[in-house]
């Protein structure tokens, strides 16, 4: 393999790597602020034993969000340099500006908010869980202002082949930062609402019938049930955002391959690129027309339109984008029916007569936001393809000149490493959910002193 | 408004502040994970909880350095990094061994808890050892002759001692009874290697090249330059001098080392910024040559004068409210 091909694998697994931490620690830490808020509202020592519990999970997710992130702002230098030398104008600012705002304010609140209970008033330590939730979306912001541009650029011109700002409003708005930035935030909403209720389900069925996993049980489903049909919505306008601007894409998302109308959606095919066509094709007729188009017959672009007169592929690889989109929809899907069913026996039946069945579904379901997100990531990234700034920078033009031996060290390194941590952090996951049911305290570290003091209502 | 500013220079003196920063707050932080092989299992919960509140965001500068680098520097960013490219991936696992390592130590069964210690223990010797040996080479040149690669090995190892260092006397300040003697007897056993450190680095720094060679011999700049060794000798006299006397009745002057500690790491920063200056490749590319558009930088500019004094107050109050004794958690 050379050395293109390897730095994207290499990249390829850092970023899905970090992603998954981010995408917990996003939205968890407003449901930690929402425990917190709930307790100092009610006194309830269920609220404060909740945050205990999930503070851990976040401290945990947090470090290796952070660690994997260093990780990824090295790369950029060491197998992209090509990078930060034609897009560095634009890209520089904005990272800057992640740093800056976000990665400070939540590292120091966060060292406050998992140390500081005992120590600093009750106001202080909700602010400093409110800065920290503050700071995770901040840094969701602007990265994914980045990245949106790199998907629909605006605002510059090129000079000699480098790019410049000129509209620093319409970089960061640009047309696709919105969409993809709703659709993110509400993938981080729904992961840990799965979370929340799958490690809770598991704790029911342990026996572990506290108050407090309970209510976060019922927080986990209601939240997912409520997100759910967001994401639905913000999805197909994401979807129609980017037939708008990146047509492409959408087609090899729907693996069609000729412009025309009455185009179907498909549900099962084997795209083949070297044939262009699918084979085993299944399909509803002309509803995906209906989806992208509101109309039957409306025209939908196809693959072939997008290779030059001289043979020249200026699509991106149909297969992995056309399944990692099923993927995503299909878990998509399986949250609704999760949720909803869960949300109607919690109704109809309350937390204490949820049937076994649905508690194990639903311990399964614990990390299907995490399927889901990088699902979705792989359908917009590698539709993409074969830019790195879409009609700005090809990908191959930015790769470092390194040795493919010394990139594939690198890499079999690091998945062995992922491996190892994505494991590790399951299985200690597990573990604390599995002591928490048994009513054991959890491995004593410097925290338990502050959820003592969490612990009194707050003055 | 910035037209009459010298953007690269600022830029170059902010890098130069974060990375300062970041050696002296990840230096101590990583120094505490080095010492771990020397200490008890209770002596490392003491430890780490001595740096828990801190490390994270002490890691946080090394981030707005290297995207300082990215951001105001970018073809240097690219020159250095692919050069460093071995260096770098062994720092980057040992930043996520530790970091890892840290919150799972606390979690994970008590078991595994051993096994984590090691991790931390091994992602913080990776991570000095890496960034000493890219300190060598880059005063080198980033070339990988023989000559350099040795060079940057002796400064691998230094710089490792120099974080246990800081790190011991981070621990003197930190910590009481049994512990605090502990890290006052490594402190001592440490310093030589600050000081054989900044002695490498001062002999080998002047022959990289005849401009830094005139730089340092040459008349007048000679002159003005003498304060900088003179101070470094006086702290390092009074780090040693402290030493043996400490821990001292109710715990007068525990932060000395620590502090006077600073002060060295500054000085040799500072010995080195003037020697190189301005080449941020050394010999090679200057600040100018490598900075990015001035739209771009005034912008980051802007940002960074209202964010960072922020930063730099709520860092503050993190160690105010964390201040006193790591062991001192039961009493209050």
């Amino acid at each position: 393999m050379d050395t293109l091909l390897l730095s994207r694998i290499q990249f390829g697994a850092n970023i899905s790597f970090h992603i998954l931490f981010p995408t917990i620690t996003i939205a968890l830490g407003w449901v930690l602020l929402f425990f917190k808020l709930r307790f100092n509202a009610t006194g309830d020592r269920k609220w404060a034993e909740a945050y205990m519990f999930w503070v851990k999970v976040f401290a945990l997710s947090f470090a290796l969000g952070v660690v994997s992130g260093i990780t990824m702002s090295f790369q950029f230098g060491t197998n992209w340099p090509g990078f930060m030398e034609t897009v560095g104008n634009v890209a520089g600012p904005l990272l800057a500006y992640e740093v800056l705002t976000a990665f400070f304010l939540e590292a120091v609140f966060l060292g406050i908010m998992l140390f500081g209970a005992s120590r600093v008033p009750g106001w202080l330590h909700t602010l400093a869980t409110g800065l920290v939730a503050f700071g995770t979306t901040m840094s969701a912001f602007w990265i994914l202002v980045l990245n949106s541009w790199m998907h629909t650029p605006q605002g510059y011109e090129l000079r000699d082949g480098i790019v410049y700002a000129t509209d620093w409003w319409a970089i960061i708005f640009n047309p696709s930062m919105p969409y993809r930035l709703g659709h993110m935030l509400l993938a981080s909403g729904l992961t840990v609402a799965f979370l929340l209720a799958g490690i809770s389900a598991l704790r029911l069925l342990m026996k572990d019938r506290s108050a407090s996993v309970r209510s976060t049980f019922r927080v986990g489903v209601i939240l997912g049930a409520v997100l759910i049909p967001l994401q639905i919505l913000m999805g197909d306008m994401h979807g129609l955002n980017t037939l708008e601007h990146q047509p492409q894409k959408v087609a090899a998302m729907e693996g069609n391959w000729e412009t025309q109308g009455n185009v179907p959606l498909l549900l099962f095919a084997l795209p083949d690129q070297e044939a262009r066509t699918n084979h085993f094709e299944i399909g509803i007729p002309s509803l995906a027309s209906i989806i992208l188009k509101h109309d039957p017959a409306g025209v939908v672009p196809g693959l072939n339109d997008f290779v030059t007169a001289e043979g020249e592929v200026m699509h991106p690889p149909v297969a992995p984008v056309f399944w990692s989109f099923r993927i995503m929809v299909g878990v998509g899907m399986l949250m609704l029916l999760a949720s909803w069913t869960g949300a109607f026996l919690l109704w109809r039946r309350g937390v204490d007569a949820m049937p076994r069945l649905y508690l194990y579904g639903m311990s399964g379901l614990a990390f299907s936001g995490w399927i889901a997100t990088l699902a979705g990531w792989y359908t917009t990234e590698i539709g993409r393809q074969p830019w790195l700034v879409q009609g700005v920078l090809s990908t191959k033009a930015a790769v470092a000149d390194v040795p493919a031996p010394m990139v594939l060290t690198t890499l079999l390194v690091y998945l062995a490493v992922y491996a190892a941590l994505i494991l590790a952090y399951m299985g200690v996951i597990t573990y604390m959910a599995r002591k928490a049911a048994r009513g054991e305290p959890l491995p004593k570290d410097e925290r338990v002193k502050g959820g003592e003091a969490m612990a009194v209502p707050a003055e | 408004m910035f037209a009459t500013l010298d953007l690269p220079f600022i830029f170059a003196a902010l890098l130069g502040l974060s990375i300062l920063i970041y050696v002296v707050l990840d230096g101590f932080d990583l120094g505490v994970g080095i010492l771990f092989p020397f200490a008890t299992p209770e002596e490392r919960d003491t430890m780490v909880a001595s740096i828990g509140p801190f490390w994270d965001a002490n890691e946080t500068w090394l981030v707005l350095a290297i995207g300082l680098l990215l951001v105001a520097f970018p073809v240097a960013h690219g020159a250095i990094l692919t050069q460093l490219y071995l260096p770098v991936a062994v720092m980057l696992f040992g930043l996520i061994l530790r970091g890892v390592a840290f919150e799972f130590r606390a979690k994970a069964p008590l078991k595994h808890k051993r096994a984590w210690d090691g991790a931390f223990f091994t992602g913080s010797l990776m991570t000095g050892l890496s960034q000493g040996f890219m300190l060598g080479l880059y005063i080198m040149g980033l070339s990988y002759t023989w000559w350099h690669v040795g060079f940057a090995l002796i400064t691998a190892v230094f710089l490792t001692v120099a974080y246990s260092f800081i790190g011991a006397t981070w621990l003197i300040a930190k910590t009481e009874g049994p512990l605090q003697k502990k890290a006052v007897e490594w402190s001592q056993g440490g310093i030589w290697g600050v000081v054989l450190g900044m002695g490498a680095i001062s002999m080998a720094t002047p022959f990289v090249s005849q401009r830094i060679f005139d730089k340092w011999f040459g008349l007048p700049q000679m002159l003005y330059l003498s304060p900088l060794p003179a101070v470094s000798a006086l702290t390092i006299g009074l780090i040693w001098w402290k030493l043996r006397r400490l821990p001292m009745e109710g715990d007068r002057f525990a932060w000395i080392p620590f502090v006077a500690t600073i002060a060295l790491f500054v000085l040799g920063f500072a010995g080195m910024a003037y020697s190189f200056f301005p080449f941020i490749v050394p010999e090679a590319i200057t600040i100018y040559e490598a900075a990015s558009a001035p739209e771009s930088l005034a912008i980051i500019l802007v940002g960074t004068l209202i964010v960072l004094p922020t930063i730099l107050a709520y860092s503050i109050l993190s160690y105010w409210i964390f201040r006193g004794k790591a062991t001192a958690l039961r009493y209050d």
